[in-house]
Formats: structure tokens, C-alpha cells, sequence
């Protein structure tokens, strides 16, 4: 279908946005890649008055490291972070998860900030930050305040983002060395919606592993850190034993609802088999 | 939020871009899909309209040199930008070998899909050169195809890859 009519506007400044979204409050909505919100308008899912498009905004794209952080603008397109040479050395989990997104077109347009801010429980951004304990930086009219990844996913599509802010950029810490890390995910289709998938991030050394992260999407409603498996698995080494105990754990962390595919039971099968799988891959 | 403008909002907008190397300026609905001004607006009927969600391929375009969904880009938001369909790349010459291994191939049957699929295996031969059959399907995921089960697609892009990679330019 076609979209419902809207009006658009294209700020050339954060203040210019702020301006916009708070006189035309719930009636408008932030344009950045699209790439979902563009769908969901042409399926006729939501019926905005305004979009406000943030594309043109300058300093809001591009990947920098300094020191032990790396910050990612949230204008940053899936394809740029899939590219980076600083993403592959500095924080590998990204540029593994990046292939995953959807297609080589929609990695083009999409960005890092506008799947962070729209917080789908299958999308592989929130999970991947919420592993490697990154802060989302939201800037308003009265200024700019930083939410830890795990804090920021409080339901289904909805986030710590108050009315008229925006995602600015996404700051990760740059894991210690030694550090490991791993993205799985299944889908029926490569480049569908994952139906289980797993960031994991973990240090091995003499067969055990350690300060081991395993953030789940597609399980629940929004990421989740499975702390029961991690707390199951930290620091043992790795038998066949211990990764029973890790999946087993999973019970206690996930209560995946099911969906059109996959029954609750099964969700929770998938993660336990990705779980053992991602185990194994940081380990090897 | 308390504070909303009565004011009505403008639902056009206007636009300045360059497509196929040629400047065009409109006044569009804001709504329109970047595929319709092309289809509509421009009578450049080649690019498709397929499931309109962006999951079939069908509206694959460039705009600045990268590969996109027109049915998941604004025109608003091409504006400013160049933007090149099936009818230039076609004209200029730059997809011919890939359309004459199509065509060898029988890479198509109704044809749908086929403006996509060049352009999107035109992107892949351009930027990964030495791409596997796996990596040639990976990059294809995204354009959909019900007549010719892929085979011959994919067989179609890898011996334009494997005639470039023996015989480079």
C-alpha cells in the first residue's frame, strides 16, 4: 500500500528538531534511514502528522574511537558499521551481527540509532549494545543525559526515550584484550526477522570462559541478559556438563512469549541451542 | 505533549535532484515513494513496485552510488541526490555484461524481478569481486525471484565475475 499523507520537515539542527517535535508532540515522528518506519506507514500501522526528518542534521554520523570508548553517531547506516575497520578491531560482535540486519539495500539506509530508538525485541543493535554494556546518549531541548543499554529497552518498541528527545549516539566500551565475542542468530530466510539470537561476548583462557555476556533477541520483549546462564557458566570450564547447566539456567532468565512460528517452548529451545553453540564458538 | 500547533501542515514538498545524470525539480506529495515520482512523475516505468515493505526487491535503485529500496526512501529524501534506475544503467552501458549473461543464462522469465536483481548484482560486482556462489545468493537474499528458482542467476553473476576476474579491465 501507499502511505497515509503526512507533512515533512527537514531540521538542519538538533534545536531546529527539538523545536518540531515539541510543538507537533505525539503527531510526529523521527525520520532517520526509514527503513522500518517507512514500512510500517506503507502497511498503514501508524499514521504520523509530521515526519521529521534528522538525515540532514550534521555530526550525528560517523564512528570514532578514543581511549577505551568508541562512539558510534546514531546516524551511522548498518552497511558504514559492517565496513568499519575500527568496528572489526575495536568491537568484532558488531561487525558480526551487521550481516544479519536485513539486505544489502536496507543496510544501506538503516541506522544504528533508528533501530536503537525503535527497540524491535528481534532487531540485533539493542542485544549487541546491551552485551557490551553501551550507553545511548539522548539529547532534548534542556540537554543531553546518557542511558545505559541496559536500562534503556523498558517493553515492546518502547525505551527510556522521553517525548522530543532524540538518540544522539551510541558509546561502547572498548572490551578488554582477550576478549572474545560471537553473533548468532536463526532465521527461516537469510535476512528475515530472527526468530532466536544471541550477542555473546566472553574471555577464554585454559578452557574456561570468563566475564562471559549473553544478550538474547527474538526471546522476549525486549533484549535480554541472561544472568542465570552467565552466572551458570562463569569462570568453569568448559564441559558438556557446563553448558547443560548454562541452558538449563536459560529457563530461569527468558519467558519468551510465542509468535506466529514458534511456540513458547520452542523459543526457548532455539536459545538453548544457540546458547550451546555460542559457548563453544568463544571457546574455540 | 500539551503545546500543538492548529496550523495545517504543508503535504508537499518540493525537490531538486539528478536522475540518470539529468537535473529535475517538482513539487510532490511528501508521501511520495522515491519509486513512484521515478514511475509516475518521470514515466520511468523499468524499476518495479513490488510488495511495497521493502522484503521483494523489485524497486532496487542507486541513489549517490549505493544501493536502496524505493519503496522504503521518501522522493523528499532524495533530494539533493543522485539518483540512477535500470533505464540509465541500461543506456550507459554499465550493466551489459551482466544483461547479456542474463540473457545466455535465461537468468529471467517474466522479467519482474530482473531490473533489481541487475542492480543489485551489479553492486556486487563491483564491490566484491571475487564473490562465491554462497556469497553471490547472501548478497541476492533481498530480491525476490518466482520464476527462475535462482540457479541461473547466480550462475548468470558468477561467469560475468569470472570473466572480469580473467580478463580485467
Amino acid at each position: 500500500m501507499k502511505a497515509p499523507p503526512f507533512a515533512y520537515a527537514r531540521p538542519k539542527s538538533l534545536a531546529e528538531a527539538f523545536d518540531l517535535l515539541h510543538s507537533h508532540g505525539d503527531d510526529a515522528r523521527v525520520l532517520a534511514g526509514g527503513q522500518s518506519l517507512l514500512a510500517a506507514l506503507n502497511m498503514r500501522l501508524s499514521a504520523p502528522r509530521l515526519l521529521v526528518d534528522i538525515t540532514r542534521i550534521p555530526g550525528l554520523s560517523g564512528i570514532q574511537r578514543a581511549g577505551n570508548k568508541i562512539t558510534i553517531g546514531a546516524l551511522t547506516t548498518h552497511a558504514e558499521i559492517e565496513r568499519s575497520p575500527v568496528i572489526a578491531r575495536a568491537a568484532p560482535l558488531l561487525a558480526q551481527a551487521a550481516p544479519h540486519i536485513a539486505h544489502a539495500a536496507i543496510r544501506n539506509s538503516g541506522t544504528i540509532g533508528g533501530s536503537i530508538a525503535l527497540a524491535d525485541p528481534a532487531a540485533e543493535w539493542p542485544a549487541c549494545c546491551v552485551a557490551l554494556d553501551a550507553t545511548f546518549v539522548l539529547a532534548g531541548k534542556k540537554g543531553r543525559r546518557r542511558v545505559r543499554a541496559r536500562e534503556f529497552f523498558h517493553d515492546l518498541y518502547a525505551t527510556a526515550l522521553k517525548s522530543a528527545e532524540v538518540l544522539t549516539a551510541v558509546e561502547i566500551p572498548v572490551p578488554q584484550a582477550g576478549s572474545r565475542s560471537v553473533f548468532l542468530e536463526l532465521t527461516r530466510r537469510r535476512g528475515d526477522y530472527a526468530m532466536a539470537g544471541v550477542a555473546a561476548v566472553a574471555k577464554a583462557a585454559r578452557g574456561a570462559l570468563s566475564d562471559v555476556r549473553l544478550a538474547y533477541l527474538g526471546v522476549g520483549r525486549t533484549p535480554l541478559l541472561a544472568r542465570k546462564a552467565m552466572a551458570a557458566i562463569e569462570g568453569k570450564p568448559l564441559s558438556a556438563a557446563a553448558i547443560k547447566s548454562a541452558q538449563d539456567a536459560l529457563a530461569g532468565d527468558l519467558d519468551p512469549d510465542g509468535d506466529v512460528y514458534s511456540a513458547p517452548a520452542t523459543k526457548l529451545h532455539y536459545a538453548r541451542v544457540l546458547t550451546r553453540r555460542a559457548l563453544e564458538a568463544l571457546n574455540g | 505533549m500539551a503545546k500543538r500547533k492548529p496550523a495545517r501542515l504543508e503535504q508537499t514538498v518540493e525537490i531538486a535532484l539528478t536522475v540518470n545524470g539529468i537535473k529535475v525539480t517538482r513539487r510532490i506529495d511528501a508521501r511520495q515513494h522515491l519509486i513512484d515520482f521515478l514511475r509516475e512523475e518521470l514515466g520511468l516505468t523499468g524499476s518495479h513496485v513490488g510488495c511495497e515493505h521493502g522484503v521483494c526487491g523489485a524497486c532496487t535503485l542507486r541513489v549517490d552510488g549505493k544501493i536502496v529500496r524505493g519503496c522504503l526512501t521518501l522522493a523528499a529524501q532524495a533530494d539533493g541526490r543522485s539518483v540512477e534506475t535500470i533505464e540509465g544503467l541500461s543506456d550507459a552501458g554499465t550493466i551489459a555484461a551482466l544483461q547479456e549473461a542474463f540473457h545466455k543464462r535465461n537468468a529471467l522469465q517474466c522479467g519482474y524481478c530482473t531490473p533489481g536483481m541487475l542492480i543489485a548484482a551489479h553492486d556486487l560486482v563491483t564491490r566484491h569481486p571475487r564473490a562465491t556462489r554462497d556469497e553471490i545468493r547472501e548478497h541476492l537474499s533481498g530480491n525476490y525471484c518466482r520464476c527462475t528458482g535462482y540457479h541461473a542467476i547466480v550462475d548468470a553473476i558468477e561467469s560475468v565475475l569470472k570473466a572480469k576476474s580473467s580478463n580485467p579491465v
